[in-house]
C-alpha cells in the first residue's frame, strides 16, 4: 500500500477541548475523499493539520513518505497541496487575475534581480503562467470577471474564485472546506462538476469537507465520518450509509445521512 | 480616442501586461521624458536644479519605502539610519580604499540591505506598533554606533568627506551634471519598482500585506519575504544615502536621523501608500513644501511677527504641517495624493461621457 497522503494517530487539543483524537487515515492517489460530521467535529482541524497551520500533538502525517507533520503551510503548498477555506481567504483588493497569478507562486521562479528588469526573463514567466491561468478562468468560466477584485464578487462566485485559485498551485491534492457552504442549488451543481472534472481530468486528489449529503454521496469514492474528534465511520458511500454508528451520530442533529441537507 | 480603454485591443499577453497599456499614457510617458532629459535641465538655474536634485534623491528612498510599508505593510521608523549605513559605507569605501563611486554605491546599498533585513527580524512576531518601535530602536542603535565607532564615523565630526563622483573620466561638479546622474537613477529605480510589484516578488509582497493566512497557503514563505522587503527597501535607502552624500560631498549623520525617517514616512503617506506614483508625489511635496515655508516666511512672517520670531517659527511649522497632514491622510485620505490624481484622471477617461 503506498499512500498519497497517510495520516497516524493524529490528535490535537486546544486548552482542554480534544478537537481531534488518535486519527488514523490513508488517502490513495486519485480518489474523491469526503469529510463528513456535524459542526465541531474536527473536519476543519484535520485539514488544518495537513496543510501546516496547526502541528498535531502526537501522531504523524506523511505526504509521498515525507514526513510533513511538523513543517510550515508554505512548504506542505510546494509540496502540492492546495486548499480553500470554510470562511474564504481572498485576497479581496486584488483582482481575479492577480489571485490566480499567486495561486501559481510557488511555481514560478523569478527572484528580485529579474523581477527589477521584468524584461526577457520575469516577463515570459509572467506570461506563461497567464496562460495556465487563463486556462483555469476559462475552465471555471469565469472570463468575464478576470479584472474584478475579488471581494466586490458575490458569494457563491468568490468561492469559485478560491478554488480558481487553489488550482492554479497545479495541486497533486486538493483540500477543500466547505467550498459548497452558503451556495445555492445551482452554484453546488457547478462546484461538484468543477470538482469532478479536476479530479478525473487534472488528476488531482481530493479531500472534501461538505454538508450537502446528496452531493457527498454523489461524488466521493471514500466517505470519512467524524463525531467528537473521532473517526467512527469509514468506507464507501454505500458502506457508510448504512453503517449504524453514523446514523447514531446524526440522529440527534437532524435525520440519517442520504436523505441529503443533513447541516451541522 | 487615444486616451480611451474601449476601442484599445490587445491581442496578446504582452501587450495586456504591459506597463502603459494606453496609448495616451505612452505618450505622457515620452512628454515627460523630453521635459525632463532635455527642456527641464538647460532652462532652469543650477540653484533651483539643486532644489530638483533633493527631489530625485528622495523619489528613490520614497519607493524603497513605499515598497516596504505601502506594498509589504510592515513599518520601518528606521530608513533614516539604513540611508546612514548607507552613507558610511559608501564613504568609507571612497576613502579608504579610493574605489569608484558605483563600486562604493553598490557596496553602500548592500550593507544597508543586510543591516534593515536585520532590523527587520522581529517583523516575524510583531506588527503595528511594535514593530514601529523595533525598527525605531534599530534606528537609535545604529545612529549611536555611527555617533560612538571612529572607525565608521571618521572621528571627531562623525563625517567624511568624499571626492567628487567621475564619469567617463570627467567629475561632476555642476548641479546639472549632478542633475542627469540622479534622473538615470530615479528612472532605474521608478521602472524597477513598478517592474517588481507587477511581478512575482511584489504580488507575494501585497499578498502578505492583504492577508497573510492566505498568503502562507499559496506557499509564501512569510518570514523569507518579509525579510526581504526589508532587504530591497533598505537597499533602496542605503542607495538613497550614498547619494544624498555625493551630492552633498560628505557623510553626515545628522542628516539621517529620526526626522529624516519620519519625512519619508510622510512622504508615502501624503503621497499614497502602495503607489509608484504616489511615492514621487509624496517625495515632491515633503522635500518643496519646508523650502516654501522658508521663501513664503521670510518673505511675509516679517509683517506678523518680529524677525527673530520668525526664524524659531520656520522649524516649527514644518513639523506642525507635516504632523497635521500625516494625521489628515491616515485618516481621510489613506491612498494619499495619488488619489486626488486618480480622481482626476479617472474623470477623464470617459469623457465626456461621465456615467
Ligand atoms: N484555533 C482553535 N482554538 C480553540 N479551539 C479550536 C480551534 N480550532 C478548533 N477548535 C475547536 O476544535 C473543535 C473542532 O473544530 P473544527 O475542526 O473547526 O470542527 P468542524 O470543522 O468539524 O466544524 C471545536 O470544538 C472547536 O471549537
Ligand atoms: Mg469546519
Amino acid at each position: 500500500m503506498s499512500a498519497l497522503l497517510e495520516i497516524r494517530d493524529v490528535s490535537k487539543t486546544f486548552g482542554g477541548v480534544q478537537a481531534v483524537t488518535r486519527l488514523s487515515l490513508d488517502v490513495e492517489p486519485g480518489a474523491i475523499l469526503s469529510v463528513i460530521g456535524p459542526n465541531g467535529a474536527g473536519k476543519t482541524t484535520l485539514l488544518n493539520m495537513i496543510s501546516g497551520f496547526y502541528h498535531p500533538d502526537g501522531g504523524r502525517i506523511a505526504l509521498e513518505g515525507e514526513d510533513i507533520t511538523r513543517v510550515s503551510p508554505s512548504h506542505v503548498a510546494r509540496r502540492g497541496v492546495a486548499r480553500t477555506f470554510q470562511n474564504i481567504a481572498l485576497f479581496k483588493g486584488m483582482t481575479v487575475l492577480d489571485n490566480l497569478m499567486l495561486g501559481r507562486h510557488v511555481r514560478m521562479r523569478s527572484g528580485v534581480l529579474a523581477s527589477f528588469v521584468y524584461w526577457r526573463l520575469a516577463q515570459k514567466e509572467e506570461v506563461a503562467h497567464r496562460k495556465r491561468v487563463e486556462d483555469i478562468i476559462d475552465f471555471l468560466r469565469i472570463t468575464h470577471l478576470r479584472r474584478v477584485p475579488t471581494g466586490a464578487l458575490p458569494y457563491g462566485l468568490q468561492k469559485r474564485v478560491e478554488l480558481g485559485r487553489a488550482l492554479s498551485l497545479d495541486p497533486k491534492i486538493l483540500l477543500l472546506d466547505e467550498p459548497m457552504g452558503g451556495c445555492n442549488h445551482e452554484e453546488k451543481e457547478d462546484m461538484a462538476r468543477f470538482i469532478l472534472d479536476v479530479n478525473e481530468e487534472w488528476g488531482a486528489t481530493v479531500i472534501l469537507i461538505e454538508h450537502d449529503m446528496g452531493v457527498v454521496m454523489d461524488i466521493s469514492d471514500r466517505v470519512v465520518v467524524l463525531d467528537m474528534g473521532q473517526k467512527i465511520a469509514e468506507g464507501t458511500p454505500d458502506e457508510v450509509r448504512g453503517d449504524s454508528d453514523v446514523i447514531k451520530a446524526y440522529l440527534g442533529e437532524s435525520k440519517a445521512p442520504g436523505n441529503g441537507g443533513v447541516r451541522g | 480616442m487615444i486616451h480611451r480603454e474601449c476601442g484599445v485591443l490587445k491581442t496578446t499577453y504582452e501587450a495586456d501586461m504591459a506597463l502603459y497599456p494606453l496609448p495616451i499614457a505612452r505618450w505622457a510617458v515620452g512628454g515627460f521624458a523630453v521635459l525632463f532629459f532635455l527642456v527641464l535641465p538647460f532652462s532652469v538655474h543650477e540653484y533651483y536644479l539643486s532644489i530638483v536634485n533633493l527631489v530625485s534623491i528622495s523619489i528613490v528612498g520614497a519607493l524603497g519605502l513605499n515598497i516596504l510599508v505601502g506594498y509589504t505593510g510592515q513599518i520601518s521608523i528606521g530608513h533614516g539610519a539604513f540611508m546612514s549605513v548607507g552613507a558610511y559605507t559608501a564613504a568609507n569605501f571612497a576613502v579608504r580604499l579610493g574605489l569608484p563611486w558605483p563600486v562604493n554605491l553598490l557596496l553602500g546599498g548592500l550593507m544597508a540591505a543586510l543591516v534593515g533585513a536585520v532590523v527587520g527580524v522581529p517583523s516575524l512576531r510583531i506588527k503595528g506598533l511594535y514593530l514601529a518601535i523595533a525598527t525605531l530602536a534599530g534606528q537609535l542603535i545604529i545612529e549611536w554606533t555611527i555617533n560612538h565607532v571612529t572607525f565608521i564615523s571618521g572621528g571627531v565630526q562623525a563625517s567624511i568627506q568624499v571626492p567628487r563622483p567621475e564619469l567617463f573620466g570627467v567629475p561632476i561638479a555642476s548641479q546639472r551634471q549632478m542633475y542627469f546622474l540622479l534622473l538615470a537613477f530615479v528612472v532605474v529605480a521608478l521602472v524597477g519598482t513598478m517592474n517588481l510589484v507587477r511581478s512575482r516578488i511584489g504580488r507575494a509582497f501585497i499578498a502578505i500585506r492583504d492577508h497573510d493566512i492566505a498568503a502562507e497557503i499559496i506557499g509564501i514563505n512569510i518570514f523569507r519575504y518579509k525579510l526581504l522587503a526589508f532587504a530591497i527597501s533598505s537597499f533602496y535607502a542605503g542607495v538613497t544615502g550614498v547619494l544624498y552624500t555625493y551630492y552633498l560631498g560628505i557623510a553626515n549623520y545628522e542628516q539621517f536621523q529620526i526626522v529624516t525617517s519620519i519625512d519619508y514616512l510622510a512622504m508615502i503617506i501624503i503621497g499614497g501608500l502602495g503607489s509608484v506614483l504616489g511615492s514621487i508625489f509624496g517625495a515632491i511635496f515633503v522635500t518643496l513644501l519646508p523650502i516654501l515655508i522658508r521663501y513664503a516666511m521670510e518673505g511675509f512672517g516679517g509683517l506678523v511677527f518680529s524677525q527673530g520670531a520668525v526664524l524659531n517659527i520656520i522649524p516649527n511649522l514644518r513639523l506642525i504641517l507635516f504632523g497635521g497632514l500625516i494625521i489628515f491622510f491616515l485618516v481621510v485620505e489613506p491612498e494619499g495624493l495619488n488619489r486626488l490624481w486618480r480622481n482626476i484622471r479617472n474623470y477623464f477617461r470617459l469623457w465626456p461621457f461621465a456615467y
